[in-house]
């Protein structure tokens, strides 16, 4: 692999070492057996990116059937499939892994200045485990596939026909344990892996997010896992626990399978808000504003995940009282989120902006992100929700939060990280072309969901009225655009991976440890000890046209440690 | 304190943590078991415990939901509970739960024994908590025959009550097996053909419960016709004999819905035998590592770790046993 050629002192110690975690080992096996976290994070961002292909298609797909009213390409049964087969994939094996076992298995040891996560074995054990649950996933596939929505709610699930029903619950459930244990090992490394001078306040704010969807993840997951595991029992021995018509209560399904899904949705935003603070502070080149409501915003959010999950049920015979209160709670969600919000906005503020392809991203993501979460407190809204349940403007909704900003994030996290990963950069101007695509394709598709959602069509049907058409018809070619936005950013990729420049360590001007080792970085992360200060201080950083990289100047260094030092003495005596 | 360094002071590491081999100074040559990106053992053995607690948060969720849902049938057919209760066998709980209990002091005298270095008085405790967890085993599973073999099981197999009109409902489908159709949710077109005779007479939270999957979208609206597949799943795994009924179907005191204690019953018990076996495996584990030699007191994790494991599967049934044997 590429390394850096000019010597920089002070960042990087070993830069004619051509040793680093791509070339440490050879060979199949010393990938499919690595322990190493970052080859893990590796391995998984590309089986991510491989379902996010597949879950793709099959939007394509069911967007190209609702072009018109009835039958466009496939009957009805299909594009039940379709919907379902999109939903689970996107979810369970897209956008929950994405961002904490791709990125952060990647990035999270680096950035904490650690050699591993706490438990290397159980973290390659989540990545296996992943692929075995995507192996039943597919498997669904060719027992008969599955139409029962991504929710799986009964009694249709465990009466449905389509026999794809029990390998899907079976994959998700196996989904939930990769998930457990790469929140698990997260917790702990972060606990017991900071090295001396890593304090939880110089922890960068994607630790912050990262350690709050771990929280989540561990707590909300298994809940998930022994509602699936009734479901399976349920639909193989009929045991009646969920059967209307047995004395069981599907309502209690509902509970159970909100009370993971509803975090789930935090376990994709909370991380891309994580990522969203890295972008903005390090692209706009000037200090975080807010750095602790931001994280504490983080925890705040995890822990209000665990009492919103009743706005699910607000139309499933849920008591008035529960509906008042789960209204109210869904509203707080909001405060953390706005904290968080404002605090990007004021970052912003007066910084030096490069409109590179993450701070691309990352706008978008402020755009789409407000969105998402302001037509949240419409569906947080007892009355105008049971106008809205069930409609597209649920679908447009959960799309600007999930995709538009989970995903988005992800990819600008991708676009960031890139050259760390990979030791390549990538073409700057495809990949703002890329961004600018997907954020035009997006809104086509999605904006005009809230329309029609707000006229009362129905999300998940196969048949509308006429009067709809021209939503449909511009929703489905806003996905081809997007679709095209996506494909020029995979070229973008590929192309840096066959012919980019070398990366220098340091090729936005971020603080954080990862940019004080090599890009890609060695085997064990961290040959010469680097120095923890606020990950925020771009103070010493200036630009080496040489290298197309940020050095450290050790003059202005030693000054904001000495600053620093005298504020934490100040903070001591106070 | 302007020299903020994030390696700890041991400086045997600057050089190759990557291969257990390189293991040459410091703590790792001194500890074997101190794997590479830890510094101290110390901070090894927090994490794993650390991480074992985490763990154990996930346990006590997953048995959590089962909890619940216990709470809901339970609130919901209280009667039920209070008669069914009488068919569990109190003795051989209570048994059971002894058993579990001293085999919870075994394994925490195993961990005493492991940081003290008395290996064989480990490996004995850790052979008793073994003997603990089959005895439990056996004695469950002669509650569990037994009442298969009496019919008191989960769903439709269970025994039919036949003076209400759920039950009229239910035992002239299991009178003709194959039978058109056992509808979970009623065809709104059609709600004297089957369950929903029931559900009318339950209180109307229910029946609001099933509207939405009533009036779902057109390509869900296939009631009317299930295929085979779904007949056989709504077949009864072990039926009765109609002719030939057991002695609790003759008894007028029996509430409908009974079945569902069962469910429930055999949903949790069932779940914390499957924790039991896999402490057995991982007990197993133990002894073969405890006979070689492994643990001492500079290293005892793997002990105390089951340890804990083997403590909550104790302390789950500490809950079961009365919840479902000792309510009437």
């Amino acid at each position: 692999m590429s390394t850096v050629t000019a010597p920089r002192p002070h960042v990087v110690d070993h830069v004619d070492v051509p040793d680093n975690y791509l070339t440490h080992s050879r060979g199949f096996l010393s990938w499919i057996l690595t322990l190493d976290h970052k080859r893990i994070g590796v391995m998984y961002m590309g089986a991510v990116l491989a379902s996010f292909f597949v879950g793709g298609v099959f939007a394509l797909l069911l967007r190209t059937e609702l072009l018109t009213p009835g039958r466009t390409i496939v009957s009805a049964d299909t594009y039940n499939q379709f919907f379902t087969l999109h939903g689970a994939i996107m979810v369970f094996l897209v956008i929950i892994p994405s961002i904490p076992a791709a990125l952060g298995n990647f990035v999270l040891p680096i950035m904490l200045g650690a050699k591993d996560v706490a438990f290397p074995r159980l973290n390659l054990f989540s990545f296996w485990l992943w692929l075995a649950g995507a192996g039943f996933t597919l498997y669904s596939l060719a027992a008969g596939g599955f139409d029962t929505g991504w929710t799986f709610y009964t009694p249709y699930s465990t009466t449905t026909t389509t026999g794809g029903v029990i390998p899907v619950l079976t994959g998700v459930f196996i989904l939930g344990f990769s998930s457990i244990f790469t929140g698990l090992n997260f917790i702990v490394t972060v606990h017991k892996l900071r090295p001396p001078g890593m304090t939880w306040f110089r922890m960068p704010l994607f630790l912050w997010a990262l350690y709050s969807t771990a929280i989540i993840q561990v707590l909300a997951t298994p809940v998930l896992a022994i509602t699936l595991c009734l479901l399976i029992v349920e639909r193989l021995l009929n045991i009646g626990i969920f059967n209307p018509s047995m004395g069981g209560d599907p309502v209690l399904y509902q509970h159970f399978f909100w009370f993971y899904s509803h975090p789930a949705v935090y376990i994709m935003i909370v991380p891309a808000m994580g990522i969203i603070s890295e972008l903005i502070a390090v692209h706009a080149h000037r200090t975080i504003f807010g750095y602790r409501f931001i994280a504490f915003s983080s925890i705040a959010i995890a822990m209000f995940s665990f009492i919103v999950w009743g706005h699910h049920m607000f139309v499933s015979g849920q008591s008035g009282l529960m509906n008042t209160i789960f209204s109210l709670i869904s509203f707080s969600v909001a405060i953390p989120s706005a904290v968080k919000t404002f605090n990007w906005t004021m970052t912003l503020y007066k910084g030096t902006i490069s409109l590179t392809a993450p701070m691309m991203y990352a706008l978008a993501f402020l755009f789409l992100f407000t969105i998402g979460g302001l037509t949240g407190i419409h569906l947080a809204t007892l009355n105008t929700d049971v106008h809205l349940h069930d409609t597209y403007f649920v679908v447009a909704h959960f799309h600007y939060v999930m995709m538009g900003s989970a995903l988005i994030a992800m990819i600008g996290g991708l676009h960031h990280w890139w050259p760390k990963m990979t030791g390549k950069m990538y073409d700057e101007k495809l990949a703002i072309a890329g961004c600018i695509i997907i954020f035009v394709g997006f809104n086509l598709t999605f904006f005009t969901q809230f329309m029609l959602g707000s006229q009362g069509m129905p999300r998940r049907y196969y048949d509308y009225q006429p009067e709809f058409q021209i939503y449909h018809v511009i929703s489905t070619i806003g996905s081809y655009v997007m679709g095209i936005g996506f494909l020029t950013t995979a070229v973008c990729f590929v192309q840096s991976l066959r012919s980019g420049a070398p990366a220098p360590a340091n090729p936005w001007g971020g603080r954080s440890l990862e940019w004080q080792c090599a890009s890609p970085p060695p085997h064990d992360n961290f040959k010469n000890t680097p120095r923890v200060g606020n990950p925020y201080d771009f103070s010493m950083l200036q630009w080496n046209p040489t290298t197309k990289g940020y050095d450290v100047d050790p003059v202005r260094e030693a000054a904001a440690f000495a600053v620093e030092a005298r504020n934490e003495q100040a903070r001591g005596h106070a | 304190m302007t020299q903020i360094t994030a390696e700890p002071q041991t400086s045997g590491h600057a050089s190759g943590h990557g291969h257990a081999d390189d293991h040459h100074s410091g703590e790792h040559a001194k500890y074997p078991f101190l794997a590479h990106h830890f510094e101290t053992p110390a901070q090894q053995f927090d994490s794993a415990k650390l991480g074992m607690w985490l763990f154990l948060a996930t346990e006590v969720l997953f048995f959590g939901a089962l909890f619940v849902a216990y709470a809901v049938l339970r609130s919901r057919f209280p009667e039920v509970f209070s008669y069914a209760s009488h068919y569990l066998d109190t003795v051989m709980g209570g048994v059971n739960t002894c058993v579990l209990i001293v085999s919870s002091l075994t394994m925490a005298l195993a961990v005493y024994f492991a940081q003290r270095g008395k290996k064989f008085a480990l490996v004995l405790c850790l052979w008793l908590t073994m003997g603990g967890a089959v005895g439990f085993l056996v004695i469950k599973y002669f509650e569990y025959t037994h009442k298969i073999h009496e019919n008191l099981v989960w769903g439709p197999s269970f025994y039919v009550p036949p003076h209400s009109p759920e039950g009229e409902v239910e035992a002239s489908v299991l009178a003709k097996a194959p039978a058109p159709a056992v509808n979970p949710v009623p065809a709104p077109t059609d709600p004297s053909a089957t369950g929903l005779v029931s559900l009318a007479a339950r209180p109307p939270a229910d029946a609001s419960a099933i509207k939405p999957a009533q009036s779902g979208p057109k390509g869900l609206g296939v009631w009317s016709a299930p295929t085979a597949a779904a007949a056989a799943a709504m077949e009864p795994q072990d039926p009765i004999p109609a002719e030939a009924p057991s002695d609790h179907l003759a008894d007028p005191e029996l509430p409908p819905n009974t079945h569902l204690f069962f469910a429930i019953y055999y949903a949790m018990t069932g779940l914390h035998g499957i924790h039991v076996v896999v402490g057995m495996i991982v007990i197993g584990m133990l002894i073969f590592r405890a006979t070689r030699g492994d643990f001492g007191p500079n290293y005892y994790t793997p002990v105390d770790l089951v340890g804990l494991y083997w403590h909550i599967v104790d302390l789950v049934w500490i809950f079961l046993f009365p919840l479902f044997y000792l309510i009437h």
